[in-house]
């Protein structure tokens, strides 16, 4: 252990960044297990020195829940993973998900000073490294030394609706301090897009159940089958005696392109698809009962990660053809660059700056023609972005069967119709104080895509953990 | 949660039973026109089903299914004390009840009529005179008749092979009755596809509001995934957070009827894997 000499970090600027190792695509288009394998400890050791242990990292700044990141890392070239472990679950409770579906590149590795001249430290991996090595083996002795976390403050009690990143944090972040939490899920099983929206190959459900079963060894109580919204209300909540409530209930209905054809057998939103597959295990069907209809060439419209999942799930679930339909060019994608990659790798197609603008089926109602029209580039609009520009009389039509429609989520009414006095922005998204997450109604909070729109787990992670401060600050003073 | 079956009653031997289940969570807050989702077993599918009446002070809602596959077949093997694996709801929006100077009529056919139950109760504890007509293709395949009876002061019943009330359909009736009552409030019909069809068919052309329940196949059920979408009035609407009530003259029961059958084909396999399975735990 001299890696920690400080000739040794110079040195490591000029090591290249540890690559991951994965299965091969031609492999792993055949399974669902998941892509990345993770590092080998002399992996972790070699790329956690280095890090140059900045004195004003960049990189927390860049991360949306604050974790000390020079901190694990020193901690794994010192070769004390415990204590690295420790560090991350400081401030992160689900660090075995971020460390794998993170955005990365926009966040800390963004930010990392190392990025500028040559590659970034790859922040994610390593703290991947950690949370696999030690995660859930005992929550409670990883954070307080014995084995029971048991409650501090018996008389408070904090409601999470929903079972999400968001709310997953809030349930961490204030048992860890002794508050009771009840977390109220509308699906059979915990974790929301964890569970339902991110494929296995990405993010393996057993990761995300132990990272549950580690809360609740911490005392949080969950509850499934309960709909916010109609099983139960804010009000039943604070009729209840609930300090206060946390509303993280996630993305709401798909959004449909409105084009002719989109309710044909063999359309299907993404979050239709990816439920089926993920949450239902429809890619061992018949063993499970959940059915998922394979097209041979399927077209999914949307570059954001849902499409990529979308994509490559339609690729392991036997499609021979699987394009990727964007109306824009490569380089605007909204996708994460590792899902980008590791898409064009299993052999999905781009076919950029192309829009659909008919679905066309047979006499018995199912998808058989796509008919797609050319696009160009013309001024970036408002997101900063370069609008396409659909060219003038350029139809083509191509062989499809199914289509899986990824361009995002409106905002789920069963929450916020439920709620008298919950203001909404014009989207109908909760509307909340940027500082402490509360809502128009005191003491109830509000995080994820239920605020925002469809955006990533960290940032919903980021929203929990601001709200839990502030709730935390609160009853504890 | 698990929801224990406090009753169990066969209303078809063999193809529909009704369940009494414990859900005091649910029951406190069901209205006419809701639904639940519910799943048997670890690796079973979710599936809609409406809630068919409920008792708020005995904290119970009860359910009617056909068995049609190998989730209501799995369903149908449950007994008297065993408990539902996952049982979520009330879901779906209540029915859109007021008080009418004339009767409101509920058409239900099949096990569409237990359905309807729920919602002609809710019309009759409105105030409303409330008429069923109700229709099977034969007398042993008629659901619910007494139920209705209770509240309804007419209960109008057709069969396709007349061994019981007229011979012929139910917008038979429904049209007559039309035609003879110029007061009638509403129109409401639960019931297979082509039945509410037929039934909006026959109210249109005297003006009649007519609300028709729709069984499209969902998966969440709590609006977040689009599988149960449904043209009305050329906009796409959701069963499971809109609906699953919406006008009948507007609804496309023709792409209704199409999408219902997208995985007709992967349903029977499942079927059929049940019925092996099942056929072979017996013979040992």
């Amino acid at each position: 252990m001299s890696a920690n000499a400080p000739t040794e970090k110079k040195k490591g600027k000029a090591v290249p960044r540890t690559a991951m190792p994965e299965q091969p695509a031609s492999v792993r288009v055949t399974n669902f297990n998941e892509v990345t394998l993770g590092y080998t400890p002399e992996m972790a050791l070699t790329e956690a020195n280095r890090c140059i242990q900045c004195k004003k990292p960049l990189c927390v700044k860049g991360c949306p829940v604050e974790i000390n990141i020079p901190g694990f890392i020193k901690k794994i070239v010192e070769g004390d993973l415990h204590e690295s472990y420790k560090v991350l679950r400081e401030t992160n409770s689900l660090p075995a998900v971020c460390g794998r579906v993170c955005p990365q590149e926009t966040q800390c590795e963004g930010s990392c000073i190392m990025g500028k001249k040559g590659e970034p430290v790859a922040i994610g991996r390593l703290e991947r490294f950690v949370a696999d090595t030690f995660m859930a083996s005992d929550a409670c002795e990883q954070l307080t030394g014995t084995h029971a976390c048991s409650l501090e403050h018996e008389g408070l009690k904090v409601a999470c609706i929903g079972a999400g990143p968001s709310s997953l944090t809030v349930a961490g972040y204030l048992s860890s301090l002794g508050i009771k939490v009840h977390v109220y899920e509308a699906l059979h099983e915990l974790g929301g897009v964890l569970i339902y929206g991110i494929p296995e190959f990405r993010l393996p459900k057993e990761i995300v159940r132990k990272e549950i079963e580690a809360m609740k060894a911490q005392g949080v109580e969950f509850h499934t089958n309960w709909v916010g919204g109609k099983t139960i209300t804010v009000q039943d909540l604070i009729d209840q005696g609930f300090n206060a409530v946390f509303i993280g209930v996630g993305a709401g209905l798909p959004k449909f392109l409105r084009v002719p054809g989109e309710n044909l057998i063999g359309v299907f939103s993404a979050n239709e698809y990816l439920t089926r597959v993920n949450l239902g295990r429809a890619y061992t069907f018949p063993a499970v009962d959940t059915p998922a209809y394979t097209g041979k060439n399927v077209a999914v419209f949307g570059a954001g990660n849902v499409a990529m999942d979308a994509a490559r799930t339609a690729k392991r679930l036997g499609a021979d053809r699987v394009m990727i339909v964007y109306r824009r060019s490569e380089k605007e994608m909204p996708a994460r660059l590792e899902e980008l990659h590791h898409a064009k790798d299993e052999g999905i197609e781009l076919m950029c700056l192309n829009a659909p603008v008919e679905l066309i089926g047979d006499e018995k109602g199912w998808l058989k023609t796509l008919t797609v029209q050319k696009m160009m580039l013309g001024e970036p609009d408002e997101s900063g972005r370069c609008s396409p520009i659909a060219c003038d009389g350029q139809f083509c039509d191509i062989p499809c069967d199914m289509a899986i429609i990824a361009v995002g989520t409106g905002s789920n009414p069963l929450m916020t119709n439920s709620t008298p006095g919950l203001e909404l922005n014009k989207w109908g998204y909760i509307t909340v104080n940027e500082d402490t997450g509360e809502t128009s109604i005191p003491n109830v909070f509000a995080g994820g895509d239920i605020v925002t729109g469809a955006a990533t787990v960290i940032s919903a992670m980021g929203a929990g953990r601001r709200a839990a401060k502030e709730i935390a600050r609160r009853l504890l003073g | 949660m698990p929801s224990r079956i406090l009753k169990k009653r066969s209303l078809i031997p063999g193809q529909t039973s009704e369940l009494v289940l414990d859900a005091p969570h649910i029951a406190a807050k069901a209205k006419p026109g809701n639904f639940v989702i519910l799943r048997v077993s670890e690796n079973g599918e979710r599936i809609p089903l409406t809630i068919a009446d409920t008792d708020k002070k005995a904290g119970t809602i009860t359910i009617v299914y056909l068995v049609l596959g190998k989730t209501t077949a799995q369903l149908e093997t449950l007994k008297e004390g065993d408990d539902i694996l996952d049982l979520c709801g009330p879901l779906g929006k209540d029915t859109d009840i007021h008080k009418y100077d004339g009767p409101v009529i509920c058409v239900g056919g099949g096990t569409g009529i237990a359905a309807m139950h729920h919602i002609a109760k809710g019309h009759h504890m409105a105030g409303n005179h409330v008429i069923a007509i109700i229709g099977a293709r034969t007398k042993d395949l008629l659901l619910f008749e007494k139920e209705l009876k209770r509240f309804c002061p007419e209960v109008l019943v057709s069969t396709d092979d007349g061994s019981y009330g007229h011979k012929g359909l139910v917008t038979e009736i429904l049209e007559a009755r039309l035609k003879a009552d110029p007061t009638i409030g509403e129109v409401v019909a639960v019931g297979p596809v082509p039945m509410m069809a037929a039934v909006a068919r026959t109210t249109k052309p005297f003006g009649v509001k007519t609300v028709v329940s729709l069984n499209s196949i969902m998966v969440d059920g709590i609006g977040m995934c689009g599988a149960c979408r449904v043209s009305v009035g050329g906009k796409t609407q959701f069963a499971c957070v809109d609906g699953p009530e919406f006008d009948g003259q507007l609804v496309d029961f023709k792409e209704l009827s199409s999408r219902l059958s997208a995985f007709k084909a992967m349903e029977q396999i499942s079927y059929e894997e049940f019925k092996k399975s099942h056929v072979c735990k017996c013979s040992h």
